[in-house]
């Protein structure tokens, strides 16, 4: 018996992302939301807050490109092998882009501050580097178990709480639970957000609860907002084990989103008024 | 000996790797990716390797949080940082060069550099464009400090820095660095020429140490099978 309140649509999915929404979406290799990230085009979101765990790459250069993105706190955007995200780095050189740059680590540790239900976390490193003096969110403070004299200093985080978290994930049992094999930080991201949308390549019907080898590597229905079914939703990122990168298609969207034109074709051509399917 | 650049620098790159138990590799790195692979190759497998992004080399089974993790805990032994730019206190800078935020040229950002240049003991710094642009007297923007005052915790930092033409080793105590080698095809010269920094010449600059056949195989064969898993473009682009 399929919970059928939990399984939706794409489009209506990205409809229930509001305007101004924190918005957390994982690092590409990860599972990239893309066919949910082109229905959001579509729909207009805009002045989104978009927190990349820990790093951004396609989904997120895509959003920034097409105007939907007000701030975004991140530790790195690219497009991995292919280069930079032209998109990404025009929005920021012309300062229609707020950021917070931050370090993988950072990213982690307020997530799992923002999972634990507590206000902030400590972490090593980072002092001295100017990514602290950039942030006025970021505090320093001695270790208070530190011996007496020792000072100790230590970089404290607020907590990473995203209204939204967007996941592809490669299936979904009958029941609304998301099978993520070892993507960990996707079970964290759905913890830490108020509400996880979430797309799958597939919907089974199985129950991963019942068995320990899928329930270690699943996120329990209870976390998930709604999900729909998105064959190839990564695309034109890849999902490991189930489809490679379009590395071509990448490579010519590196090439021509460069220019403002070439961007626009593109989102023509691939996002607004194709069908939402890969183009062989 | 016919080698190519990639090829030598795999192998000075691995040089640095021997018998460190644990070595880890970020990502858009598949030279230090490759170098990792033939110390593994080197040990019989013994040397453990993760490397973000792949599968056939990664056992972090809690997500790439978890590298975070083991680097805090002293349980990684060596990992790799490059930069748009780097300065002659090994400051790297993943940002941007001119004003941040609104820089002149932005490049991806930080990734764990803030993190893992404090926590990892071996940081070898590997840019392969040696050019008074990437190797400045002082950085735009510090990603991560090459040092740090004794009250901060940190028991990592930088050890080398290896490009396209040279070889330097860095002294933290005096934080600065100093040629070791050069690679053939170039002179001392070369590389004053080519660094904006100052660093320490000693008397005797040797050639930098090529690749021998046995290595040469090794890296044409399961080490270019190896990283196509993961950067399929590089290892295309090198090895066909």
């Amino acid at each position: 018996m399929v919970d059928h309140s939990l399984f939706t649509s794409v489009e209506e999915l990205a409809a229930r992302v509001p305007d101004g929404a924190k918005i957390a979406i994982v690092k590409d290799e990860s599972g990239a939301p893309m066919k949910m990230v082109r229905a959001l085009i579509r729909r207009g979101v805009r002045d989104l807050h978009l927190i990349t765990i820990p790093t951004g790459g396609f989904s997120a250069e895509l959003l920034i490109g097409a105007g939907c993105v007000g701030s975004v706190e991140t530790s790195g955007i690219s497009l991995g092998e292919v280069g930079g995200a032209p998109q990404f780095t025009d929005a920021i050189k012309s300062g229609r882009l707020a950021i917070k740059d931050a370090t993988c680590p950072a990213v982690y540790s307020a997530l799992q501050a923002g999972e634990k239900g507590i206000p902030f976390m400590p972490i090593r490193g980072v002092l001295g580097a100017d990514l602290v003096s950039k942030r006025d969110d970021w505090k320093i403070i001695d270790n208070p178990y530190a011996e007496q004299g020792d000072g100790d200093p230590l970089l404290l985080l607020p907590a990473i709480k995203p209204d939204i978290a967007l996941i592809h994930a490669r299936k979904a049992d009958k029941n609304g639970n998301i099978w993520i094999g070892r993507e960990h930080e996707l079970a964290t991201m759905a913890h830490a957000s108020k509400q996880t949308l979430v797309t799958v390549e597939e919907i089974v019907d199985e129950d991963f609860l019942k068995e320990d080898v899928t329930a270690a590597g699943t996120i329990a229905s209870f976390y998930i907002s709604a999900i729909a079914e998105a064959k190839e939703g990564a695309w034109p990122v890849g999902l490991t084990n189930n489809y490679a990168r379009d590395d071509a298609h990448l490579a010519d969207y590196a090439r021509d989103a460069r220019s403002a034109e070439g961007f626009a074709r593109y989102l023509e051509n691939h996002v607004l008024t194709a069908s939402d399917r890969k183009v062989a | 000996m016919d080698f190519r650049r990639e090829e030598l620098l795999i192998y000075l790159v691995a040089r640095h790797l021997e018998n460190l138990g644990h070595i880890c590799v970020g990502v858009s790195s598949p030279i230090p990716g490759a170098a990792a692979q033939l110390e593994k190759a080197r040990t019989g497998g013994r040397t453990v390797v993760n490397i973000i992004g792949s599968r056939d080399n990664n056992a972090f089974t809690s997500g790439a949080q978890e590298m975070f993790d083991a680097a805090a805990q002293g349980r990684i032994d060596a990992f790799f940082l490059g930069g748009g730019q780097i300065d002659g206190q090994a400051n790297i800078n993943l940002v941007g060069a001119g004003e941040y935020p609104t820089v002149d040229v932005r490049w991806p950002g930080s990734f764990g550099s803030a993190f893992l240049y404090y926590l990892v003991p071996n940081v070898i710094l590997f840019r392969e464009e040696h050019s008074q642009r990437v190797l400045v007297p002082k950085v735009d923007f510090i990603s991560a400090p090459g040092g740090s005052p004794p009250e901060h915790y940190r028991v990592g930092g930088p050890k080398c820095l290896i490009t396209n033409m040279a070889e330097f080793d860095f002294d933290r105590d005096k934080r600065n660095f100093r040629l070791v080698s050069v690679h053939p095809g170039y002179t001392v010269d070369d590389i004053l020429e080519n660094t904006g920094f100052e660093f320490e010449i000693p008397s005797d600059v040797p050639q930098s140490p090529v690749p021998d056949a046995e290595t040469l195989t090794l890296i044409r064969g399961p080490i270019a099978e190896g990283i196509a898993e993961i950067y399929p473009v590089f290892a295309k682009k090198l090895f066909g």
